[in-house]
């Protein structure tokens, strides 16, 4: 089983719950149960909002393009913005003490969290971020093989 | 969409929320209810999420500055109620060690004083 398509945004606050509603359905249909579906639709969500507030900067004419792909033995998400780039050294760790107490940073850290792989591509055409989440049953993860 | 009554039980105010604390309407709409209760020298407010169905970091993030903005005035924010995927949500963020977390609403108000 192999399903590919994609969704391209507006780059406003409301293009966020679409891309929720969107990592939802697709996590549905890649066999996810309902607390599985909850982390990647938010992970997806979390990586909307940079797109779509650091990224692209509210900028009407730049667009977010999310891919979903559903392969045998995973899901990839990805999500592109239109922006200048990441720069990942600027994001400090959320759960420092001295950062518990910060209103905002936590996006990346949350689909760390729920996702198996999180992969961050700056570049001076916009940022992409590869969201990776092995299928149910799948044997991607390494659990059930056995040495040769 | 996110609903909030408050209502006053003793000396603390509870906040009873619902829907979704997330990026937009619903951290905002939290962020002005504390703010109006604070103008209104309510400094022990009590935030029972047991109707919250999802917070995303936007939430979180306007729980976090709900809760400084509280203290700095010398008073108290709590939680109550925290549904399975909001305790989750705190534990792995660690602010489950930020917040005083209750499970008893009375328990909670007698906590105040």
């Amino acid at each position: 089983m192999r399903q590919h398509e994609a969704i391209v945004l507006e780059s406003r606050i409301e293009s966020v719950d679409q891309a929720e509603a969107a990592a939802e359905d697709v996590a549905n249909r890649a066999g996810f149960d309902e607390v599985e579906r909850h982390r990647i639709a938010m992970a997806v969500r979390e990586i909307t909002v940079n797109a779509v507030m650091h990224g692209n900067a509210y900028d009407t004419r730049k667009k977010v393009t999310i891919e979903f792909c559903i392969q045998p033995d995973e899901l990839v998400v990805c999500v592109k913005d239109e922006g200048n780039g990441f720069d990942m050294t600027e994001v400090p760790d959320p759960l420092a003490p001295e950062n518990l107490l910060r209103q905002s940073g936590r996006g990346i850290f949350l689909a760390r969290a729920f996702m198996d792989e999180v992969e961050l591509q700056p570049s001076a055409q916009g940022t992409r971020v590869r969201l990776t989440k092995h299928l149910p049953g799948g044997d991607s993860s390494g659990e059930g093989r056995h040495p040769e | 969409m996110m609903n909030v009554i408050c209502r006053r039980v003793d000396s603390v105010v509870v906040v009873d929320l619902g829907g979704r604390i997330i990026l937009g309407e619903g951290s905002t709409l939290l962020r002005d209810t504390i703010r109006e209760l604070l103008d209104q020298n309510e400094t022990r407010i009590l935030l029972n999420l047991a109707e919250v169905t999802y917070i995303d970091s936007s939430g979180l993030g306007e729980l976090v500055s709900g809760f400084s903005a509280v203290r700095a005035r010398g008073g108290e924010l709590k939680l109550l109620h925290l549904t399975r995927k909001v305790h989750d949500l705190l534990q792995i963020t660690k602010l489950y060690t930020v917040f005083d977390v209750q499970e008893d609403e009375a328990k909670a108000i007698a906590s105040f004083d």
